[in-house]
């Protein structure tokens, strides 16, 4: 008996073992497959012309200037506006609400917000910024719609930024005579610095590969000029990369692998800085 | 007041700061109101039998129909297939990474996963097109160039992280003492895992099934680009199928007239995702929390 029921574990644990080995072999392929297509379709079309080339409607000519000028001030516009917003949410969820009632409400509705799809900021988006602020499909309603797509991750990894701050601190500031608000300020937030910058580099990864609400929004895809400020048409690398994506000639695919590389590349770029700023941190504690 | 408020500046720095946090409510309630003002122009057109009981969505053709049925089984299938994918494999990567895995391969997997999580949705899209649906084909030729098989898998692959980090992090809060426990019962490692551990996280994997569902209902590039775009009331996962997300997508890319049936129409389908991913979203918290309070 007791060997038989041996026999029957070993027959699960052998199940499990063949079961996660191949869940990881379906991630491994997955990326392999991945990056192994996008050399081999987009590969050849990345160099100088690529880069420094506008939209086109030959494949051959066309180039993804216009769309990294976008991403970057889409970019960085939102990442103005929502930080400060994100941090300050943090900042009084974490040091000056009183924890009760009211600041569980607040933390629900940040978390669902969290949850709401993204297209539905696109076309909230249109709706608010485009039409009832009358702002047109510019700079400015891009990067207000994907400032609240990244508002609740901000204020997410700011808290726990916060959070980790050690309480000595707040101690030993108050009982020098300084406010409340002098602690948060030449205290709190500059401890908690580090953790807010990485926090906000993953804010800019979710910007710069959302594609979904400024797709709503109408962002153009057919651009021969960089945007030159915040009233200018604009497009990003992911509605390009889109747009590509949907032409039938095979020219446009490879420009539709060409530009996911830049934007990989992009991606990689910040999340080595993310993970410097992280490291460099904790050798300083 | 505590003594730190003292002076107008200190004041003012605190309302500035609680505008800040209630700023998520006000856009909560925006998206609401946007979204509710359309659907009631909608509704003042189409009445809600068109909508419940006919079984077509044809709002950009000459012969309108808005059965929203069709969009839904798209939904349904695109998300069966991804949940398929990512719920197994997700708690079986997760297991295996809390309670077997030993740190070597730990350190090795978890970048694995970060990797794959940092990708944008736009790139999944590409590789379902591009790989996924060719890679099909060798099974099932008949299977057209878009098709609701191919997205939902690689939704699945897409919130396989999501997955394993949440169901994860529920088997790590489980007390060491009922592994202990299970252990001096004369119960091995694997009876241990599957009987014992499991269960006691069985609120984090159904909090984290919920929270994929819902990314699922809302995933809207993916099907886009991989789905096809013909709303249809089957369940065959090897056609082309539209979901509510696509259709709205498809509609903004156009160039429908503001104020047309059409553009009122994703705002309607945008209120039932947005309802949908809501009453998700609190079941979520909720059973979390129900599950942290047992502890």
């Amino acid at each position: 008996m007791k060997q038989k029921e041996r026999v029957h574990l070993n027959g699960g644990e052998m199940l499990f073992r063949v079961a996660a080995a191949l869940s990881f072999l379906l991630c491994i392929a997955t990326l392999g497959a991945m990056a192994a297509d996008l050399v081999v379709s987009g590969g050849g079309r990345i160099g100088w012309q690529f880069l420094t080339g506008v939209s086109s409607r030959l494949p051959d000519k066309a180039g993804v200037l216009p769309a990294l000028a976008g991403t970057v001030w889409v970019t960085g516009v939102a990442m103005i506006v929502a930080l400060p917003l994100g941090v300050g949410a943090a900042v009084y969820l974490e040091e000056l609400c009183r924890r009760g009632r009211l600041s569980r409400i607040l933390e629900i509705f940040i978390s669902n917000l969290a949850g709401v799809p993204a297209i539905l900021f696109g076309m909230v988006g249109l709706q608010i910024f485009v039409r009832w602020c009358g702002l047109g499909r510019t700079v400015i309603a891009g990067a207000l719609t994907m400032a609240l797509v990244v508002l609740p991750l901000i204020i997410l990894v700011s808290r726990e930024a916060i959070r980790a701050v050690p309480r000595d601190i707040r101690e030993a500031s108050l009982a020098l005579g300084a406010s409340k608000m002098q602690t948060i300020w030449y205290q709190v937030i500059p401890a908690a610095l580090p953790g807010i910058l990485t926090g906000a580099i993953l804010g800019v990864c979710r910007i710069i590969g959302e594609a979904a609400p400024l797709l709503a929004l109408g962002a153009l895809t057919y651009l021969t000029k960089t945007p030159t400020g915040l009233n200018s048409p604009f497009t990003t690398l992911p509605i390009q990369i889109f747009n590509w994506i949907s032409r039938p000639q095979i020219g446009f695919h490879r420009n539709a692998a060409a530009a996911i590389i830049v934007l990989l590349f992009l991606l990689f770029l910040l999340n080595v800085t993310a993970i410097i700023i992280r490291a460099r941190s904790q050798s300083s504690r | 007041m505590g003594r730190g408020f003292h002076g107008a500046r200190e004041r003012l720095g605190v309302v500035a700061l609680a505008c800040c946090a209630w700023l998520s409510v006000g856009v909560t309630a925006a998206i609401a109101i946007a979204l509710l003002q359309e659907t009631i122009l909608f509704f003042g057109q189409v009445s809600f039998s068109q909508f419940f009981l006919d079984t077509e969505w044809t709002p950009l053709f000459w012969d309108k129909h808005y059965g929203i049925w069709p969009l839904v089984c798209g939904t349904v299938i695109t998300t069966t297939v991804s949940l398929a994918v990512a719920i197994p494999a997700g708690t079986i990567i997760a297991l295996f990474l809390a309670e077997w895995a030993p740190r070597v391969v730990r350190m090795m997997v978890k970048p694995l996963l970060e990797i794959l999580s940092g990708i944008p949705t736009i790139v999944f899209g590409y590789f379902a097109v591009s790989v996924v649906t060719p890679v099909l084909r060798a099974f099932f030729p008949s299977i057209p160039g878009f098709n609701a098989l191919s997205a939902g898998i690689v939704m699945g692959i897409m919130m396989l992280p999501l997955v394993a980090t949440l169901v994860e992090d529920a088997l790590t809060v489980v007390p060491q003492s009922y592994r202990e426990a299970s252990y001096a019962l004369g119960a091995g490692r694997f009876t241990t895992m599957i009987r014992v551990t499991l269960p006691a996280a069985a609120g984090g994997v159904t909090a984290a099934a919920i929270l994929a569902l819902s990314r699922a209902l809302g995933e809207t590039m993916i099907v886009t680009i991989a789905a096809g775009q013909q709303p249809r009331l089957s369940l065959n996962p090897l056609q082309a199928v539209e979901t509510l997300t696509a259709f709205i997508a498809q509609v903004v890319m156009g160039d429908t007239p503001y104020g047309s049936i059409e553009h009122q129409a994703i705002f309607v389908v945008g209120s039932l995702l947005f309802l949908g991913t809501l009453t998700l979203n609190v079941a979520s918290i909720w059973i979390r929390e129900r599950f942290a309070m047992d502890r």
